[in-house]
């Protein structure tokens, strides 16, 4: 059995960490945690703190844990541990280098992912200690380097990649010409009031991967969706800003985010193949506005394909060759149950669809979601090693037969590229939309 | 030695049962007046439906997929616990007491069958011992109070045993197990003995937050 005490030195420079940390005093990390544990958090972090029974069951659930050999200081209760129990404990007289490893614990080394709520017996929350301790960070200014800067683009312009306004429109008029050599008459509706769907996206998808704004209006186009877009801000979904602790700008934010669709006098938000974008509209930052629920229906990619393929509304040309599998994204599956409904639409799309195995809400992460992956270069290979247990479920199923692997999710995508890529698995990655564009009956 | 036990069996159990019954109305009264105070949105997410869904998983034995993988574990577990409840509340030496102290009169076991039940109680309290200390995931999350909780919970079903079998002084026995039984029942509510208490809580609101919301298993 593996010595408890063995864990490798992180040897990590970041530039946000590492700067937070040398203005830190102890007076100053002693008032924050106390405002934070006094002023921010009430009956479930205390009754979690002392119901929690030290049994453990929580580790085999987390993927650093496995990844790790089983190394007791990645397992759910062991970053517990680490942090804020200690924290509670000393009542906030930590050292600066503790809020160090802190940081580097609630932000590189949990996705957030809630795979170890279920396999504790008393259903402790950990994700959302985790939640607290990166609140703390952030009050503290501790906060990773990339991650900050993810939310700082939030607030200066309202969404996640610095897109100024300008280049929102011409992206979408770009991506509306190149469309048109395919389908002529195909529009991008800007600023429709009345239609029914509001198509929102994050912004990576006009940044770099514009190709996605195009596959999404041939969709739209060939369903006969009456759909539009926003030109103002609140066309972004996205929210890092929630990951890293700043619940005011997520709370800024998901409001533009819902006042834009209120203004556009849609009946629906429909939004792209991401996951923490839809964790933040559906579950966090209506919470954070105060609506128990969000104030529009919000259908994911993954629901919206169902809905259509069912309808009958997109028909499938010939079926994707190619033996896919499916990895189901925490955001959507655990966190909105869309499992199902993701066979259904990658069964309708593919000839061959071979399981990975654990799946649906048992799933592995991808272990870039949760802002891990946001954190940048510093931390990829924190992700890339954290995650080798992904790489071999991954593997069987290739020896299965898959040849593709399906990633409804925008952070499961790019951090299972890194997966496949640095364990050399050879599996092509693809997005639903992909597929479907590439399927489907188009007008000729 | 008979004022020893009169008085663990009377003043001491007295006020053993006061702090118990006393100390876990005001946990769960706290723990509500917090939510109210502080998060009153956890009642809008509460269902009772997947409250006792998820409740229903988690204590029927292997009926999650933690507990089918971890099964010798779960086999320990459950029958710990559920002897751990069984044998003080119908133990035929108690249902006496019952009946003399409070006019309770319920079922009783045989006392060979509460003898089997009792080691298995102390059997499980020598598996979670030696898993504490063997297995790396529960030493490293291990304080001094998960073994002193251990003990409580462990003294008075050892103490029964031996005053049982009167293998020892059997009259101080008798009063270490009345003593012990007194020190458990009042230190359920204030340790973390409390899970008896709130577990039921944290899993029901999990499990809300699960069916409601995520639409999805929490088991």
């Amino acid at each position: 059995m593996a010595e408890p005490s063995k864990q490798e030195k992180t040897a990590v420079v970041d530039d946000g960490i590492d700067v937070g940390v040398s203005r830190l005093t102890e007076e100053k990390i002693q008032s924050v945690i106390n405002s934070v544990i006094d002023n921010e958090t009430g009956v479930r972090l205390k009754t979690y703190v002392e119901t929690c029974i030290h049994c453990g069951l929580c580790s085999e659930a987390c993927h650093y844990y496995l990844s790790h050999d089983k190394d007791p200081h990645y397992s759910p209760v062991g970053k517990v541990k680490q942090t804020i129990w200690e924290m509670i404990r000393k009542k906030g007289r930590v050292s600066p280098e503790f809020i160090r490893q802190a940081a580097i614990i609630a932000h590189t080394q949990c996705n957030l992912c809630k795979r170890c709520a279920q396999y504790c017996p008393f259903g402790i929350d950990i994700a959302y200690m985790m939640s607290i301790v990166r609140r703390i960070i952030h009050r503290l200014g501790v906060t990773p380097l990339y991650i900050q800067d993810t939310a700082h683009s939030h607030s200066v312009t309202m969404n996640q990649m610095w897109v100024k306004g300008d280049e929102w429109p011409d992206t979408l008029q770009w991506q509306e010409e190149e469309a048109q050599a395919e389908i002529p008459d195909l529009r991008i509706p800007l600023e429709k009031e009345g239609a029914d769907i509001m198509y929102s996206v994050i912004a990576p998808e006009p940044k770099f991967q514009a190709q996605l704004l195009y596959q999404a209006a041939v969709i739209m186009h060939v369903a006969g969706v009456d759909w539009t877009m926003p030109a103002s801000v609140g066309w972004d979904n996205s929210d890092m800003a929630m990951y890293t602790g700043d619940n005011e700008i997520m709370g800024r934010i998901k409001r533009a985010h819902f006042e834009t669709a209120e203004r556009l006098k849609v009946k629906k938000i429909v939004m792209g193949e991401c996951g923490h974008a839809f964790r933040s509209v559906y579950d966090m930052g209506n919470r954070w506005l105060g609506w128990s629920m969000p104030p529009f229906t919000i259908v994911h990619a993954i629901e919206f394909y169902y809905d259509l393929i069912k309808a009958g509304r997109i028909q499938i040309a010939r079926k994707f060759k190619p033996p896919v599998t499916l990895h189901d994204p925490c955001n959507v599956v655990r966190g909105a149950g869309l499992g199902e409904k993701a066979r259904y639409v990658a069964h309708a799309l593919c000839e061959t669809v071979i399981e990975m195995y654990p799946n649906r809400e048992h799933n592995y992460c991808c272990c870039a979601g949760g802002g891990v992956i946001n954190t940048g270069p510093p931390f990829k290979m924190a992700r890339v090693e954290g995650n080798r247990v992904k790489a071999e479920q991954l593997f069987e199923t290739k020896t299965k037969g898959a040849e593709v692997l399906i990633a409804p999710c925008h952070n499961c995508h790019s951090g299972l590229e890194d997966i496949v890529h640095h364990y050399e698995i050879g599996l092509e990655i693809k997005f639903f939309s992909d597929i479907i564009y590439e399927v489907m009956e188009k007008p000729a | 030695m008979h004022s020893f036990y009169n008085f663990v069996s009377g003043p001491l159990a007295w006020i053993a049962f006061l702090l118990f019954i006393g100390g876990s109305i005001f946990r769960i009264g706290r723990m509500l007046v917090l939510v109210a105070q502080k998060e009153p949105f956890i009642f809008t997410y509460m269902s009772w439906r997947y409250s006792f869904r998820s409740i229903l998983h988690w204590i029927v034995p292997f009926a999650t997929v933690n507990w089918r993988r971890q099964p010798v574990l779960t086999v320990v577990t459950f029958a710990f616990h559920l002897c751990l409840l069984a044998v003080p509340v119908f133990l035929l030496a108690h249902a006496v007491l019952w009946e003399d102290s409070f006019g309770i009169r319920w079922w009783s076991l045989p006392d060979t069958l509460a003898d089997t039940l009792t080691v298995i109680v102390i059997l499980g309290a020598v598996f979670f011992l030696v898993r504490r200390i063997t297995r790396p995931e529960v030493r490293f999350v291990t304080s001094a109070s998960d073994y002193v909780i251990l003990a409580i919970v462990s003294a008075p079903f050892i103490t029964g045993f031996l005053a049982y079998h009167q293998w020892f002084a059997y009259p101080l026995m008798m009063g270490l197990h009345v003593l012990a039984g007194d020190i458990m029942l009042a230190a359920i509510p204030f340790t973390r003995l409390s899970h008896m208490i709130f577990s039921p809580f944290t899993r029901a609101y999990m499990g809300s937050e699960f069916g409601k919301v995520r639409h999805a298993r929490d088991w």
